[in-house]
């Protein structure tokens, strides 16, 4: 059965075919016709957003959360241009995204009409795939493929930029189930032969690491539970990349922690020293690997990747397998159990040995003060009021976003959203938006830092607006953090516009804002002031005023290997690699 | 704190890491692409050339399949071992992208290209333009009293040893079609 019906009655059809039930969007002229359907119909919630660069965030927030892809709606021109960032951010961080932008009439294209932009040209490297629809009868069926496209394989953003006249134009609709299976059908079951490759290794291996990322969140909650059996069938430590946070508990007793540039020393020394790493869905990113001729010298490596392109991209690994993490991960499983498989018992008590040793140096030690608040220490208490709660967590981008990392706990997946790969400062606030969208009662923090909450504070009229109790909690050091940091180490304590002069009065913008204001800059105050925030029915603005020139350690200096990590601001004086800074 | 004594342009100062950590052998590789024929195909494959800094030799495309839609682009690139086997693993996971074969590692294959070359010459170097013409099997497809234009069809390297024997003979203008290649037998 088809029916005939407008392009924007079709795009709102097609978007409740797909079980669509929030868009963050705004509207412009070329997507009227579409808003005009939205504004008719009940089943499809649109959250007016403030600027285009957040309803992508927001989306991005409530796909990272819900495992289900997030929609977006923006005009033609500057509408689109302003989505770009968004895109690229969830295309570095595989977040599944459809984006409808609206374009000018077909018979326009080409003329630098107003409010024309060539979009499909502009976003073609910052999605997965992008379509004109030049033809409404065609419109339909490229939504219901570009849902496809955004979720199959590596997830990704894809883009359906959709001319005014094709959206007042008539054509028959073309459903789910007749539209044709596009040839993009990409791997997930694992070459069994690898498996048991990577299975052979396993029990031999006296050195094992599980290094974890994105992909095994990506791949839904069945993946982090099969990660959690074969953690405990193996007992292997486990780390996690920033984009892995909680596929395996904090909690768990073989969690060595994050990873990486400011990840915990027991969890780079382990990739350092180990003879077996095991790759499940991480991408070896710069930020992990440091200089990659020193890269875990002594290990054999496998991957686990759905995205062969991430094979033997940057590092060469011996056993390669394409597939989902969860689907691998259960073959894994199977193999295991059917050959009876025992680990090297003996080689890994004696690495477990080896890495209580690094443990003991509690490389997240800081120095406390009574009189001002360390932002290591505000977070520790964040930990601590809101443990046991089904929270939330997203962030912005600096040494916060690291602080987070390391002493925040995640115990499931999709609780932790952040921006990995692009590092957009200003994600943090409208994603928090996002994942209040789709969860209403959850607890949903935005751990911020002043200067990246600035970018798009305007989405608090947003929160606002919708009534997402949204708590921003906003380490104020009035400075660029992590630029200032790079600036004391690498150039000469020469401070280059890294401070941040003429701040708003936070607890004044609340109140503009309609919302709560929170100050708090003594330590003793700290409790009250953050069970207030989460007491408080309502967004929140917390302006914590911390240390303005703490560093995050553990640090690895770029181009440096992970064993030659500084624990600490003693570490820093003089050459990198002398004896305050070698380790291992 | 004292700053870190890091010397000045060393690749501590960026934050990534600067040397090229795969610096081997370069290899010279012709890839088959075939992809669905729509708009902004061959800008999205071109993307991933520039994008990821690939080289690109030479490139051909055109339709081959009209019922299918089905385009086959022929790409000449080059770079380390490392990197062709990344620059297929990326056209392959390209939402319209069918297939790639890279005919040089997938055994023997046939290369071609067809170009054009415009002589203009009186005398004696006319008559000899004429007579390598003829053992290079070009075809005359134009001529003036003044002029002729060739057409010759082979590898790059025929093409390259033609050209430079009609240069000092009054070689004027080249257009050159790009490799299209198949591989042998079935």
């Amino acid at each position: 059965m088809t029916k005939s019906m407008s392009g924007a009655r079709m795009v709102v059809q097609a978007l409740k075919d797909q079980g669509v039930e929030v868009v963050f969007g705004y509207p412009g002229g070329a997507v009227l016709p579409i808003y005009d359907e939205i504004f008719q119909q009940n089943d499809i919630r649109h959250i007016l957003v403030r600027h285009e660069q957040g309803a992508v965030h927001m989306a991005e927030g409530y796909a990272r959360s819900t495992g289900k892809p997030g929609v977006v709606l923006v005009t033609s021109g500057p509408g689109a241009t302003n989505a770009v960032t968004g895109l690229t951010d969830a295309l570095m961080d595989s977040i599944p995204l459809v984006v409808l932008t609206g374009q000018v009439p077909t018979f326009m294209i080409g003329t630098d009409g107003f409010q024309e932009a060539d979009t499909v040209g502009i976003t073609r490297p910052c999605t997965k795939m992008n379509w004109l629809v030049k033809d409404t009868a065609k419109l339909s069926e490229t939504i219901h493929q570009a849902f496809h496209v955004a979720m199959k394989g590596r997830p990704g953003p894809v883009l359906v930029d959709i001319p005014k006249d094709v959206q007042f134009a008539t054509a028959d609709y073309v459903p789910m189930d007749k539209v044709k299976i596009p040839h993009y059908q990409p791997k997930t079951v694992g070459d069994p032969d690898q498996i048991a490759r990577l299975v052979e290794l396993m029990e031999s291996a006296e050195r094992p690491v599980l290094y974890t990322g994105g992909g095994v969140i990506n791949s839904g909650p069945k993946a982090s539970q099969l990660l959690r059996e074969l953690t405990a069938a193996t007992d292997f430590p486990i780390t996690s990349t920033l984009m892995g946070l909680g596929s395996y508990p904090a909690s768990g007793k073989n969690w060595l922690g994050m990873l990486g540039m400011h990840g915990l020393y027991e969890a780079n020394l382990a990739m350092h020293g180990c003879d077996l790493m095991i790759n499940i869905g991480a991408r070896f990113d710069d930020r992990i690997t440091g200089r990659i001729k020193d890269f875990s010298p002594r290990s054999k490596k496998a991957h686990i990747d759905i995205d062969p392109s991430s094979i033997n991209k940057v590092v060469r690994v011996d056993v390669g397998i394409v597939g989902d993490v969860g689907e691998v991960l259960a073959e894994v499983l199977r193999q295991w159990k059917a050959r009876g498989s025992r680990t090297n018992k003996d080689g890994l008590a004696k690495w477990w040995r080896q890495i209580n040793d690094w443990r003991a140096v509690k490389c997240l030690t800081y120095k406390n003060s009574t009189t001002t608040i360390k932002p290591q220490y505000a977070l520790e208490r964040l930990e601590a009021l809101t443990k046991g709660r089904d929270r939330y967590i997203t962030t912005e981008v600096g040494q916060h976003q690291m602080w987070a990392a390391q002493f925040l706990g995640f115990e499931d997946p999709n609780r932790w959203m952040t921006s990995g790969g692009l590092g957009t400062m200003g994600y943090g606030l409208p994603a928090s938006i996002g994942v209040q969208i789709a969860h209403p009662d959850a607890l949903v923090i935005n751990v911020a830092g002043e200067a990246s909450w600035l970018m798009n504070m305007q989405e608090m009229g947003t929160a606002m607006q919708f009534r997402a109790p949204v708590k921003q909690f906003i380490l104020n050091n009035e400075r660029l953090g992590m630029v200032r940091q790079w600036q004391e180490l690498l150039h000469g304590e020469r401070y280059s516009s890294s401070w941040s002069e003429s701040l708003p009065d936070f607890v004044k913008l609340a109140e503009a804002f309609g919302c709560k204001g929170i100050k708090c800059s003594d330590p003793k105050d700290l409790d009250d002031a953050i069970m207030q925030m989460l007491d408080y029915d309502g967004p929140v603005i917390f302006d914590c005023l911390v240390e303005k020139h703490e560093n995050c350690f553990p640090m690895i200096p770029s181009g440096k290997p992970h064993n030659e990590m500084l624990l600490g601001d003693a570490d820093t004086q003089g050459v990198i690699g002398s004896k305050g800074a070698v380790l291992v | 704190m004292a700053p870190l004594n890091i010397k000045k342009g060393s690749s501590s100062h960026s934050a990534y890491d600067l040397r090229d950590p795969n610096a081997e052998v370069i290899e010279q590789h012709t890839l088959a692409v075939i992809v669905d024929n729509e708009s902004g195909v061959l800008a999205r494959v071109i993307g991933l050339f520039s994008g990821r800094g690939y080289n690109i030799d030479s490139l051909t495309v055109a339709e081959v399949d009209h019922e299918g839609h089905k385009s086959r682009i022929t790409i000449v690139t080059r770079g380390t071992p490392q990197v062709i086997d990344q620059i297929e693993a990326q056209l392959r996971r390209m939402v319209p992208v069918h297939d790639v074969h890279d005919l040089t590692a997938e055994g023997p294959s046939v290369q071609r290209e067809l170009a054009l070359f415009k002589v203009a010459g009186k005398g004696a170097a006319r008559v000899e333009a004429l007579q390598l013409a003829e053992i290079f099997r070009a075809n005359v497809v134009d001529s003036t009293l003044e002029s002729f234009v060739f057409e010759m069809t082979g590898t790059p390297e025929k093409i390259d040893a033609f050209a430079d024997l009609m240069r000092p003979l009054g070689l004027l203008e080249i257009a050159r079609t790009g490799v299209a290649a198949l591989a042998r037998g079935v």
